[in-house]
């Protein structure tokens, strides 16, 4: 396929990895940020390929993973409430609340609809004047401008019977946390292509600097990922801190400019809880005063709804690359896809489920030798 | 029946109340009414108007209460499945296709030779009659070209908003060949696995008709009975075929686990080997879905041992539905259960059995 089977060529692959053994004098820690990274690094196996030269330590950024508990369990009373039509990307439909998911609620007779795309809740609203359609906003930078557009439209065609409960968090906050942490392992940053095509990557040249750690902002394909994979290990080798883009086919470094204008028009960083690892200091967006009017939390006066994690799930420690899930004592026996104790057990983005559903906990960590593998050639 | 006889009571009731007598034809209404569910007239009218016309079917046309049939064969299969998809009509198909399709496909993956089928329809008050006579004559095409008749069938209606348009039910019957009984336990270590064509089409082209996506392609359901496929591996490969099975909901990957599980093998796939359209695979790029695990309706997995694959592959691609067939991986004696993929790349991952469907990804 054009612009994808480019950048999966086995290769230049098998290249790009043995140059990455090749320049390594030791193995160096890193981390992808973004949990579609995560992805592609398990089901591609090219933690296999780099083996040894270096070791990935899985980022935070799997949106629905960090949604706090107590967000989640909003949309669920929401979605409870007659007369409310939830609608949410069909990734936060599996996630685990303080008591059910959101398919439990539907099938008790909840108002529950997957969309592509916030616009299309606001449609809905359009449609369906006389029901409350509240849209789930959750995600990183990459999904903030569709949220800020639908209710900057909202607004702009006075619909009134839309509103958004938002959930959103910045990567750049979080990175410094990590860096922060007295036992910190992580050496370099892959950054998450898709929220710099959105910001940009100026904001990270300050942290590079100061916790001098190389950062690349690095795409989602297996040739994008060794790539910057070869990238940060040259920088480390030179001893170099310097940010770098791979993903040049989609970043700039001002980032996409209507895009940032707009997200800064409608939203505004506030404190943001992010599930599993607790409160982290101006790291999410909330609905700037004047489109308070579509914070679903005050429409529907949700302030009171907490919530406290359980003290089983580890899913805090694999977000901040403190542990590989397989070392997470629930991983596969308490905590499996069908009941997850944890978001990164359900998300196609979360790292439990690329660990889960790509079978490493069956082979305790690494992918399972094929030792058929010869005769398995077709 | 209350309820219908309560529809035509107060139907006649509007005539009278016209003026107009039985000269005027009891109802041309254009949509189903409770009454077509009633066994009475408007239950006959549909029946000898719209449905044994286009069936054409010598057993249904007795209207007995019970279709009589004979067969010479040791054994017999039988299978039953209901069809809810929504919409009802598609790219490729619709409700009908499905419903033949589906159970001539079951029975033929037991080795069987479909022979008969029975139709249950349950249709929701107020279905456009133009809908219904579309599903029944993509019915009777299906049923023709696979070479299955339809022999008995009912007919139920119920009140607007209890059933999605329409739903059907369809039992198959198909007589077993001694000499040909694939079985999802018998695969081996060293038997080649067969798919017999693209993979994904169905899944995608019912999600994006269900969730209003417009992708900047031809996509259509491979709703198709595979009954020539089957005809072929009985003739290429004979009394040596080890297991075939139709990867409806849940896909290839779901299908080859279960085989793998049964038979107590492992399985090796080669990523670059499967074929998947390049419409369904830009679909899945951007939804964040595995066409390996997307439903199909006109495609077969077939094991067999490893010295006929290529007989097999030969004789399937002589088959206009089969002109996609290759092998896409072997059975090995190692990780039972198990069903591993070669990445293009040349990494391993383990290909899974889902929780449940796949969800469409945030980013």
């Amino acid at each position: 396929m054009k612009y994808l089977s480019e950048y999966r060529h086995a290769g230049i692959a098998r290249a790009l990895a043995k140059e990455i053994r090749a320049t390594a004098t030791r193995t160096w820690v890193m981390m992808e940020v973004c949990g579609g990274q995560t992805h592609t690094i398990v089901k591609q196996g090219l933690d296999e390929l780099t083996e040894g030269a270096v070791e990935m330590v899985h980022g935070p950024g799997c949106p629905v993973c960090v949604t706090p508990l107590e967000q989640i369990d909003r949309a669920l009373a929401l979605a409870a409430r007659p007369g409310v039509v939830l609608t949410s990307f069909g990734d936060m439909l599996r996630v685990p609340g303080s008591e059910c998911d959101l398919f439990q609620i539907r099938a008790r007779g909840g108002n529950v609809r997957i969309v592509y795309s916030p616009l299309d809740a606001l449609e809905l609203a359009r449609k369906n004047p006389d029901t409350e359609v509240v849209f789930f906003a959750v995600g990183f930078e990459t999904t903030a401008p569709a949220n800020a557009m639908a209710v900057y439209r909202a607004r702009e065609l006075g619909v009134t019977n839309f509103s958004v409960l938002v959930s959103h968090v910045t990567v750049p906050p979080a990175m410094l946390a990590l860096l922060s942490a007295p036992d910190n392992r992580v050496q370099a940053f892959l950054a998450a292509g898709h929220v710099c095509t959105v910001m940009g990557y100026s904001e990270y040249e300050p942290i590079a600097a100061t916790y001098h750690v190389p950062i690349i902002v690095t795409g989602f394909e297996p040739l994008d990922l060794l790539e910057g994979m070869l990238m940060a290990v040259k920088q480390l080798e030179a001893g170099d801190a310097r940010v770098e883009n791979q993903y040049v086919r989609a970043v700039r470094r001002e980032g996409n400019v209507p895009a940032r204008t707009l997200v800064e028009q409608v939203f505004e960083l506030t404190d943001r809880q992010w599930r599993g690892i607790g409160e982290i200091p101006l790291s999410g967006l909330a609905l700037r005063e004047e489109f308070a009017d579509y914070d679903a939390v005050r429409k529907f006066s949700l302030e009171n709804i907490h919530a406290t994690e359980p003290a089983e799930c580890h899913a805090g420690d694999v977000l901040r690359g403190k542990i590989k899930p397989v070392q997470c004592p629930a991983f596969g026996t308490l905590c499996t896809p069908e009941r997850p104790l944890g978001a990164p057990m359900v998300s196609s983005e979360g790292a439990c489920a690329a660990y889960y559903n790509y079978g490493r906990f069956r082979t305790g960590g690494m992918a399972p030798a094929v030792a058929a593998a010869s005769e398995a050639r077709v | 029946m209350s309820s219908a006889t309560k529809g035509i009571e107060e139907q006649v009731g509007a005539r009278i109340a016209a003026g107009l007598n039985c000269a005027v034809p009891f109802n041309t209404s254009d949509r189903v009414l409770l009454g077509h569910g009633s066994g009475g007239k408007l239950s006959a009218a549909l029946v000898r108007d719209r449905f044994l016309p286009k069936f054409d079917s010598a057993e249904l046309a007795q209207l007995g209460d019970a279709a009589v049939v004979s067969v010479e064969s040791d054994a017999i299969a039988i299978s039953t499945d209901s069809f809810v998809v929504s919409p009802l009509e598609f790219p490729g198909g619709n409700i009908g296709t499905l419903a033949v399709n589906g159970t001539v496909n079951d029975v033929a993956m037991m080795g069987a030779r479909p022979l008969w089928l029975t139709v249950g329809f349950i249709l929701e008050e107020g279905l456009p009659l133009e809908v219904l006579d579309r599903v029944t004559a993509s019915m009777a095409e299906a049923a023709r070209s696979a070479g299955v008749a339809i022999v008995a069938g009912d007919t139920k209606v119920v009140e607007r908003g209890k059933a999605d348009g329409m739903f059907i039910n369809t039992t198959g019957v198909g007589a077993i060949d001694s000499s040909f009984r694939p079985s999802p336990e018998k695969a081996r270590a060293g038997d080649a696995i067969i798919v017999t064509g693209e993979i994904g089409a169905h899944g995608i082209t019912i999600m994006a008709a269900r969730e209003g996506l417009e992708f900047d392609a031809d996509l259509a359901s491979d709703s198709a009975a595979l009954t020539p496929l089957v005809d072929a591996l009985r003739e290429s490969v004979g009394a040596e075929i080890r297991a075939l099975r139709d990867p409806t909901r849940g896909g290839v990957a779901s299908t080859l686990n279960e085989i793998a599980a049964a038979s107590r093998v492992g399985m090796v796939l080669e990523e670059g080997a499967i074929p998947v359209p390049t419409a369904v695979a830009a679909a899945c790029e951007m939804l964040g879905l595995d066409a390996l695990y997307v439903a199909n309706e006109g495609v077969c997995v077939a094991i067999v041992p490893p010295d006929l694959a290529d007989l097999a592959v030969t004789a399937l691609r002589a088959r206009p539905l089969g002109r996609n067939a290759r092998v896409i991986g072997r059975v090995v004696a190692e990780h039972p259960g198990m069903v591993v993929m070669r990445t293009s790349i040349g990494g391993t991952r383990v290909v899974d059995m889902l929780p449940g469907d796949q969800l469409p990804r945030i980013c």
